[in-house]
């Protein structure tokens, strides 16, 4: 699993070969001079031998070499990391991109079933921690590589014996780092899922803290959020005690290896003879010891890092790679103004396989017309409206505009043929004027202005500070339920498309200012098609075909006299509104 | 900060400890130098075999006192940090149970969660660091300085310009920084929203063939965030280079006076290499501290964000300082004179009116016009009220004075006879609970979310109120009855089922006070209707609000109030207002009589 997704990262660096070409030139070279600066410093320790034996002479062409090396190298990181910069954050952005991408080609059907908090995590918070395990790996995964290779070589060009003693001792280090890895795993395992834990309380209590103090129950709440915070608290010490258990540990492996070059080196310069080392050697040596042992600690750190942002990146692909929304027919059509002429025919439709819904259900709306849906509370209403939007596609018959069947059509000419008022209202954050004219960029102030009116909005938005260019914040901010419903209409008024659907359009809105609105639905819904949702039923009783349903199914289809004469749901449902 | 880190004051001991146990360390680490110069001086010179082992196992001696130090220092360090964490979640969890509605409304949820979580474990992780390596790193640069003195005076003023320098490099990219990290953050934040929006506005944004509009501006915001990501990336990647500069330069120049000291013969050739090696490790230290100091700037950043919270005053006006007792000199008895008889405050709770609102007028914090206005009505024991108006009329405002959710601006609100604000709160809302608009269950089974309205009701008494509030058929239908398990935020149960189960949880606590604040909007008129009819049943003691815009909801109530844009336009019965409150007329026609005729009241 892990290397389908490795693969599918490297196929976004992929774009970036020359900077991470040139990365790996830079970090190579920057290696090979930090490493060959000891070498200079040591040579020219030893041309200090004791007083009156220091040669000036030789050792200051020796110090400026060493200055311009080390000149260079500074310039090279520093362009390595500019490089890596790009690469990352470049890589990213081009993840996050595909994924708002996606995003917008779902299928409802997966945006419905998923908390939005899930998926917002994955395309903000996981793409973070990808890039910095990403960022990290460039920068210290690679030159940890190139800087133990590099020491490697230094080394053996210097002394073999001594080099041989540093290659053996320093897996020690590694053993010992995934050795406690492999213990605190279960640990850390444990701290997030108690983590998990408390965040959802939070989120729980929090979120409706309202109804917590109007039940006064914040004492029973603080104990059972200081039980999970006890348990957060012993989880968290374990794991954060073990793991940091793995530093100190490699450090001592590194001072061991320390000491065993500086044995070794001195007992080699004591017992001289050709392979004798002299004492500025030695010192380039023990700084490369310390070199190449660093490397090692780093990369166990890095590792997994490395794994955590693998992880991440496999949550962001799940999404990229979710399946979209079957695309258009390539010969699919643009519709342009529809009249409004809507066939259902033997229409079969539900959200899950083993749970019927809607069943061989036939409608046909004439143009102008007005249906009427009426039913329950939670009875199926709702579902009519996503099979005519397109947001989810029928199972089995088929549904026709002007006699096109819809998967012939293009989505966006068939969505934009319908003017839609939901209930649950939907804002962006922007000013009044860009919600107004969503449907209609290029309006007028004066086709805003008169839209406002007829929606009975201009009223309230003129009272706003400023105006028509006052900006609402996420999710309709400080406006009142019944405004943000309100602007809603605003936008259907402006941008007058062929059909309407009013899912509940006026819920929130006060049934005075309701039946001003009627008013101008009624002009409105004049030779346009138009679908009603809605509990009043004095709005209903005027529609021309009346859909009830119960439970999913349309139990009863004709109109408001009909009905009645049938003495049927619709008659029950009618007159319980005037039940006492 | 100080207030954050105040919550460290419990762990002063492991606080000390920490830091203590790592400097132990680090001065073990720093006499390693001198037994190599040691070494070299007099094992390699004198050819001392004998001495150099010893040397040696100095060295893993010196190694094994390192790691014992450096484990108790970072248990002690994980120890203070992990309680430090466990504290403040502690009294943030706390803090905002006890903020009052007007803080809640202006600071919204999603933050505080986060706070609670994400900058929690920030701040978590700054401080075990902090105390494993801040105390570390600067130890060992300027250890490494005296050490360096201790070797040769002269040769160690190198130190001396060398670690200012550094110092500038370091807090100079850390100052220029942390205003950039707050910038990329604040772009991050914009990503988030407008990803979200796109979640939230699916619909929408697909009806009106907005997607690619909405593409446009997030790749405009994820761009932004990317270019601000490199620039800081291109800044705080100086670090590195720049102070590896000043080190070798260092070097250099240590290496050249060095060798005119040893010339001099004032010092040896060991004491070169030591002072080198000296040189080496505070580089080594810097490039550690660097990185520390990333996880710094987000610690300090996620540090002021609890402080906003923990700043956050609950700004409820609360005379009653825990127990019952009346207190007749407070403010509230200067306008309770305006009733006459409140001379025995015994008598006076027995035949007081339920619920009296005195002039009350409320303006939300921060708004600018007055949500209530001079509002006055009295409901006596038993009676049950009816509240009426039109979108943002005031009616919520209205039922959310009565258990003391927010202070009224003026004016005195009153229940049995007592100004709320001399109630302790949790009395307050004993006696008066509300029905939300938004029917809130918790995760757990039926039974856990019943029993939050009173812990120690019987089976019995739940199924009175749930046969009360016609959510026996919900009941019936899930399988495990009372056991089944409701899922977060109630997901497995529709809109009228949550509704009519929130108001038998209001049920089973039965309260004197009972407010629906257009809690059955989600029911059918059927059911409405047999809810109304079952209240009426239980009403002997209750006294019941009833919040809508149904005028059948509350055509049989007592008194009916009517709001218009925060006032009342009206306070009777269905009778006499039909009569004398054109509002409320218009209002009932609209719904009982046919659009069409309706139009004719304008």
């Amino acid at each position: 699993m892990n290397k389908g997704t490795i693969k599918k990262v490297l196929n976004y660096i992929g774009k970036y070969k020359i900077f991470l070409g040139l990365s790996v030139l830079f970090a190579a070279l920057s290696v090979v001079l930090t490493l060959y600066v000891p070498i200079l410093i040591g040579k020219a320790i030893d041309y200090i031998i004791e007083a009156g034996r220091v040669d000036f002479d030789k050792m200051a062409p020796i110090l400026i070499k060493a200055m311009i090396a080390v000149g260079i190298t500074s310039f090279l990181q520093w362009l390595m990391n500019v490089c890596n910069n790009k690469i990352t954050y470049n890589v990213v952005r081009d993840i996050r991109k595909e994924a708002m991408r996606k995003i917008e080609r779902l299928p409802l059907k997966y945006i419905d079933s998923r908390s939005y908090g899930e998926i917002v995590s994955r395309v903000v918070a996981d793409v973070d921690t990808f890039s910095e395990g990403l960022l990290m790996g460039f920068t210290q995964f690679f030159t940890g590589v190139v800087t133990i290779f590099g020491t490697l070589i230094f080394m053996l060009t210097i002394n073999v014996r001594i080099t041989l003693v540093v290659v053996i001792v320093t897996p020690v280090s590694l053993f010992v780092a995934r050795f406690i890895a492999s213990k605190t795993f279960s640990m850390f395992k444990l701290q997030s899922e108690i983590r998990g834990e408390q965040t959802a309380f939070i989120d729980e209590m929090i979120g409706n803290l309202k109804v917590v103090q109007a039940y006064t129950h914040e004492d029973e709440n603080m104990e059972k959020f200081d039980d999970i915070n006890e348990r957060l608290e012993k989880a968290s010490l374990r794991a954060t005690f073990f793991s940091s258990i793995t530093n100190p540990s490699t450090r001592f492996v590194n001072s061991l290896v320390y000491t065993g070059v500086a044995l070794s080196g001195a007992l080699i310069a004591v017992n001289g003879g050709a392979a004798g080392i002299s004492v500025g050697r030695l010192s380039t040596f023990l700084s490369y010891a310390n070199q190449y042992t660093k490397p090692f600690n780093e990369i166990s750190g890095v590792v997994t890092e490395l794994q955590n942002a693998i992880a991440c990146a496999a949550r962001i692909f799940e999404l990229i790679e979710e399946e979209a929304e079957t695309p258009d027919n390539n010969n699919a059509v643009a519709l342009k103004e529809a009249r409004g002429n809507i066939e259902l025919k033997n229409v079969y439709f539900s959200y899950v396989p083993d749970k019927k819904l809607i069943e061989d259900f036939n409608l046909s709306v004439k143009k102008g017309q007005r249906v009427a849906i009426v039913g329950p509370t939670g009875c199926g209403k709702t579902t009519l409206i996503n099979l005519l939007m397109r947001f989810y596609d029928v199972n089995k018959g088929e549904i026709s505009v002007d006699g096109n069947e819809i998967r012939d059509i293009t989505r966006h000419s068939l969505r934009s043929n319908y003017g839609m008022v939901l209930q649950e209202t939907w804002l962006k954050n922007g000013t009044i004027r860009e919600n107004i004219a969503m449907g209609k960029p290029d309006a007028t102030d004066g086709e805003i202005i008169e839209a406002a009116k007829a929606a009975h909005s201009h009223g309230f938005i003129r009272r706003l500070p400023k105006g028509y260019d006052t900006v609402i914040g996420e999710d309709g901010g400080s406006l009142s339920q019944g405004q943000k419903q309100l602007l809603c209409i605003t936008r259907i008024m402006l941008a007058l498309p062929p059909m309407l659907i009013l899912d509940e359009a006026t819920s929130s809105i006060d049934t005075r200012t309701e039946i001003k609105i009627q008013e101008a639905f009624a002009r409105m819904m004049k030779g346009r098609t138009s679908f009603i949702v809605a509990h009043r039923l004095s709005t209903i009783k005027e529609a021309d075909i009346i859909l009830v349903m119960k439970d999913g199914n349309i139990i009863e289809q004709g109109s408001h006299k009909e009905l009645l004469a049938r003495n049927g749901f619709y008659t029950k449902l009618y007159n319980s509104q005037f039940a006492q | 900060m100080k207030t954050v880190l105040r919550y460290l004051s419990g762990y002063k001991k492991e606080s000390i400890l920490a830091p203590l146990f790592k400097m132990l360390e680090a001065s073990f680490e720093l006499l390693v130098p001198l037994v190599v110069a040691a070494i070299i001086d007099t094992g390699i010179s004198g050819k001392d075999t004998g001495y150099i082992l010893r040397m040696c196992g100095i060295m893993v001696a010196l190694g094994i006192i390192g790691l014992v130090c450096a484990i108790t220092a970072q248990y002690f360090a994980a120890k203070a940090a992990v309680g430090f964490a466990r504290k403040i979640r502690h009294v943030l969890f706390e803090k905002m149970q006890g903020l009052s509605f007007n803080e809640i409304d202006k600071t919204g949820t999603s933050t505080m969660i986060t706070r609670m979580t994400s900058d929690v474990n920030q701040v978590q992780s700054g401080v075990n660091m902090v105390l494993r390596l801040f105390l570390r790193s600067p130890f060992i640069v300027f250890g490494a300085m005296i050490m360096a003195f201790t070797i040769d005076v002269k040769t160690a003023l190198v130190f001396v310009v060398t670690i200012p320098v550094l110092a500038l490099i370091v807090f100079g990219i850390m100052l220029i920084t942390i205003p950039m990290y707050k910038r990329v953050q604040r772009a991050l934040d914009k990503v988030l929203g407008i990803t979200r929006e796109n979640l939230t506005g699916v619909r929408v944004i697909r009806a009106f063939c907005k997607e690619d509009e909405e593409i446009k501006s997030f790749d405009d915001a994820n761009d932004t965030l990317t270019t601000m990501q490199k620039v800081v990336g291109r800044i705080s990647g100086l670090m590195n280079p720049l102070t590896y500069i000043v080190i070798n330069l260092g070097i250099v120049v240590l290496i050249y006076v060095g060798a005119i000291r040893v010339d001099t013969g004032i010092i040896s050739q060991g004491a070169v290499v030591a002072l080198y090696n000296y040189m080496s490790q505070i580089l080594v230290e810097l490039i550690k501290l660097a990185n520390l100091i990333v996880t710094m700037t987000k610690s300090v950043a996620s540090c002021k964000r609890l402080e906003d919270v923990l700043k956050l005053e609950s700004t409820l006006e609360l005379h009653s300082s825990g127990n019952t007792g009346l207190k007749p000199d407070m403010a509230g008895a200067a306008d309770a004179n305006i009733n006459s008889n409140n001379n025995d405050t015994n008598v006076n709770q027995e035949n007081a009116p339920a619920v009296e609102f005195d002039h009350v007028s409320l303006t939300y914090k921060g708004a600018g016009e007055e949500a209530l206005t001079d509002i006055s009505f009295t409901i006596n024991k038993g009676e049950t009220a009816g509240i009426i108006g039109g979108t943002g009329s005031g009616k919520t405002s209205l039922v959310h004075l009565i258990p003391h959710f927010y202070d009224a601006t003026r004016g005195t609100v009153k229940v049995d006879g007592i100004d709320v604000k001399d109630y302790p709160l949790d009395e307050i809302r004993n006696k008066a609970v509300i029905v939300m608009q938004k029917a809130v269950l918790f995760k757990g089974t039926i039974r856990e979310n019943l029993l939050w309205g009173n812990g120690g009701a019987t089976d019995e008494e739940l199924y009175e109120a749930l046969e009360t509030a016609q959510a026996m058929d919900v009941i019936r239908s899930k399988e495990d009855g009372l056991d089944e398990m409701v899922e977060q935020g109630g997901r497995n149960f529709s809109g009228g089922q949550k509704q009519r189960l929130t108001i038998a949880r209001a049920l089973v606590r039965k309260p004197s006070i009972l407010i629906l604040d257009d809690s059955a909007s989600a029911l059918d008129y059927a059911t409405d209707a047999r809810l109304r009819k079952a209240l009426k049943c239980i009403k002997d003691r209750t006294t019941v609000f009833i919040v809508s815009q149904r005028t059948s909801s509350m055509q049989h109530a007592d008194r009916i109030i009517v709001l218009d844009d925060g006032r009342a336009a009206g306070i009777g019965t269905h009778e006499s207002l039909y009569k004398d409150c054109r509002i409320y007329k218009e209002i009932y026609d609209s719904q009982f009589k046919g659009a069409g005729e309706a139009q004719t009241n304008e």
